[in-house]
């Protein structure tokens, strides 16, 4: 508890309070923005780490991280084209209420929702924090290997509909991040010696991410402008509150735990909430034709999810979404090795972070709210220059990161995968997780190994890593037994083609 | 993930061939082989190293090659990708390879230049460049802006971030 406080002391200084605001304005910027995410907004802003402290660049990432989902979900209400995978379930529900003129009560609900489930998540992290960095300092490399292998199977098996294509996705992130002469021979550097380091994520992500999304937008640009429902201050009846508060609720009940276990991801608990609460609904004839309810629940979930992916990340080092792969290269980056003992070697520092969630949390909702109809403007931001500045920006991240032509001409080759990437239906995710979980995953081998002599029964030889093997065992069953129960010629399975039976 | 797909195996429709996955998977068994002969160039590890440089490689290279032959027999099966959907993206229209074209080459200008000009100069150029590319009919005010951008985030890392942007030929300007 003492902890704590003096964790909001430090994150209440006037220096990281301005960092929190800066960070939350455009994390929520680029969630409206169409075309960049708050993984991409991420990638861009690390060079901050060269001179700003790592608890100010943390608080202003954090800020940035929910300022993104938060953005995100305006979009989805006022556009019905959600940018992030996450916002999907949102623009079901949320774009018919906007349509019909109950745009401020969509969008009231998003972000009163939000804000309870990131508080709720976030008391969870301060909670759950310590206890599970107790638990967690006492695995040894077979665990950690265990676990990375559930993270890779997770981000590619469970999340997306076309497994094959997550498999793709995850291999080739693995053969980038093979790159290089961690193993002290030089693996796939065709005798340069600029990879001899391995590419830097930097580069990679913000190619895949930014490049890759700018041609891809720039080969389909949409020539007539999108019709944008205008809006007002954002508000909320009676009514609405009676019906918004149990979804929001069961959204976090959803989200945090979705968030948390290193199988993370926003998608599947969003659907869930979606689900649920359409069936709990007490109006049942409005689903379809925008309910409250079906905003309030996948938001919260949403939100909840991304403050359960803090616990992975810094407990275990291990990083779920995009997003938490950027920040544990900023951590990273400051000589901080996220993990279970980060909570014991860097205690102000992860309190710190702790604290500012909470405030990133409330900055959200006070500067939201009032704010709505600016961030509605946002969106008409004219296209060519909207997509210019992204390829500005990107470009000057990639080169930032060393000052060197090379890494330019690396931007360009990732450029031309991600834009393939989607043209084939390829998800990003499985790729970014692969590119840094790689490595580390080799080495907790080696390690587990090394411990061992040798003999390879070490690697079941923990009872946390037989329990994730037996996860990983019945995960792999499900989507088995899911995959075969359809004729193989049919769809790829569920998530899609049950939210098409929804939407009908 | 997207929403609004159409239902793509409407009952009679014949399966519909998307060919240039084939390259895709081609692609794949070429990075795949490419791995695995780089692997067979690897040497022995020290005696301490239990996991060989090479065991990792020959995993990740066969699995790339395996994977690509899949993605070639579901490609004749019938399979076709989900493309991308987005905000700004209409998939109705085939590929606009013009624009894409002229993006690629404001890039790779930038590439070429970025060390003779300087960042200060070839980002105002990218981002003129780019609207240009994207069918903006402002070229007065994008040139003011890609100016304002290139040279303040030039001076946004020197004086902000302490970190000096290799100048070019504007060394000593700026």
């Amino acid at each position: 508890m003492d902890m704590l406080l003096e964790g909001f002391q430090q994150a209440l200084t006037p220096t990281n309070l301005l960092f929190a605001c800066v960070g939350v304005l455009l994390g929520t910027a680029v969630g409206v923005l169409p075309g960049i995410g708050p993984a991409m907004a991420l990638a861009l802003l690390l060079p901050v780490t060269y001179s700003v402290g790592p608890d100010s660049a943390l608080i202003m990432f954090a800020g940035v991280y929910y300022g993104g989902m938060y953005g995100g979900s305006t979009t989805s209400i006022l556009l019905n084209t959600p940018g992030e995978s996450s916002s999907v379930v949102t623009a079901l529900e949320g774009n018919k209420m906007a349509k019909r003129g109950r745009a401020a009560q969509a969008l009231a609900t998003a972000a009163i929702g939000s804000f309870v489930a990131g508080t709720i998540g976030t008391v969870l992290l301060w909670i759950l924090m310590p206890r599970v960095s107790d638990v967690v300092v006492k695995l040894g490399a077979p665990s950690y290997f265990a676990l990375m292998l559930l993270a890779f199977i997770a981000v590619t098996s469970v999340l997306g509909s076309s497994k094959l294509r997550g498999f793709i996705a995850l291999f080739l992130g693995l053969t980038i991040g093979l790159i290089g002469t961690q193993t002290g021979q030089a693996r796939l550097t065709f005798g340069e010696a600029k990879l001899a380091d391995g590419i830097d994520i930097v580069v990679v992500a913000v190619a895949i991410f930014a490049i890759g999304e700018a041609l891809w937008v720039a080969a389909h640009l949409r020539r007539k402008p999108l019709e944008i429902i205008p809006v007002g201050q954002p508000w909320m009846g009676r009514e609405d509150w009676k019906r918004s508060w149990k979804p929001w609720l069961r959204g976090t009940a959803y989200g945090f735990p979705f968030g948390a276990l290193p199988a993370g991801g926003a998608e599947l608990p969003t659907f869930l909430s979606y689900i649920t609460e359409k069936k709990l609904t007490k109006h049942p004839e409005e689903f379809g034709k925008g309910a409250i309810e079906g905003v309030a629940g996948p938001e919260a979930a949403n939100n909840a999810s991304a403050a359960g992916t803090m616990l992975p990340l810094l407990t275990l080092g291990l990083p779920t979404t995009a997003t938490a792969v950027i920040m544990l290269y900023a951590l990273q980056s400051y000589g901080i090795q996220p993990g279970p003992l980060l909570l014991e070697n860097e205690p102000g520092l992860v309190w710190a972070l702790l604290a500012s969630l909470a405030i990133a949390n409330t900055l959200l909702l006070v500067i939201n709210l009032p704010m709505a109809p600016l961030w509605a403007k946002l969106l008409q931001i004219p296209r060519p220059q909207l997509y210019a500045g992204i390829l500005f920006f990107a470009t000057l991240g990639a080169y930032s990161v060393n000052f060197q032509a090379f890494d330019l001409a690396l931007l360009l080759a990732f450029g031309a995968l991600g834009f393939s990437m989607r043209r084939f239906g390829i998800p990003v995710l499985p790729l970014i997780v692969g590119v840094i979980l790689g490595p580390k995953m080799e080495a907790q081998l080696t390690e587990a190994l090394a411990l061992s002599g040798g003999d390879v029964s070490t690697l079941w030889g923990e009872p946390v890593a037989v329990i994730v093997y037996i996860v990983i065992a019945i995960l792999l069953t499900a989507v088995t037994l899911n995959g075969l129960r359809r004729p193989a010629s049919a769809e790829p399975m569920t998530l899609d083609d049950e939210k098409e039976l929804v939407e009908r | 993930m997207n929403t609004t797909t159409p239902t793509r195996n409407e009952p009679g429709a014949r399966p519909m061939i998307d060919k240039a996955q084939y390259g895709l998977a081609a692609f794949l068994v070429l990075v795949g082989g490419f791995v695995l002969i780089d692997a067979l160039g690897l040497e022995e590890g020290f005696a301490d190293q239990p996991v060989q440089p090479y065991a990792v490689p020959y995993i990740v290279g066969g699995a790339l090659v395996l994977l690509g032959i899949l993605l070639a027999i579901a490609t004749a099966r019938g399979d076709v990708p989900e493309s991308d959907e987005g905000e700004d993206i209409d998939l109705t229209q085939g590929t606009d390879v013009r624009t894409m074209g002229m993006l690629a080459v404001v890039l790779v200008a930038n590439l070429a230049l970025i060390n003779f000009l300087g960042w200060a100069i070839t980002g105002a150029l990218l981002f003129v460049g780019a609207t240009r590319a994207l069918g903006s009919r402002t070229l007065v005010r994008d040139i003011a802006v890609g100016v304002a951008l290139s040279v303040g985030s030039w001076y946004a890392f020197y004086v902000l971030l302490g970190v000096p942007i290799p100048a070019g030929i504007l060394d000593g300007v700026l």
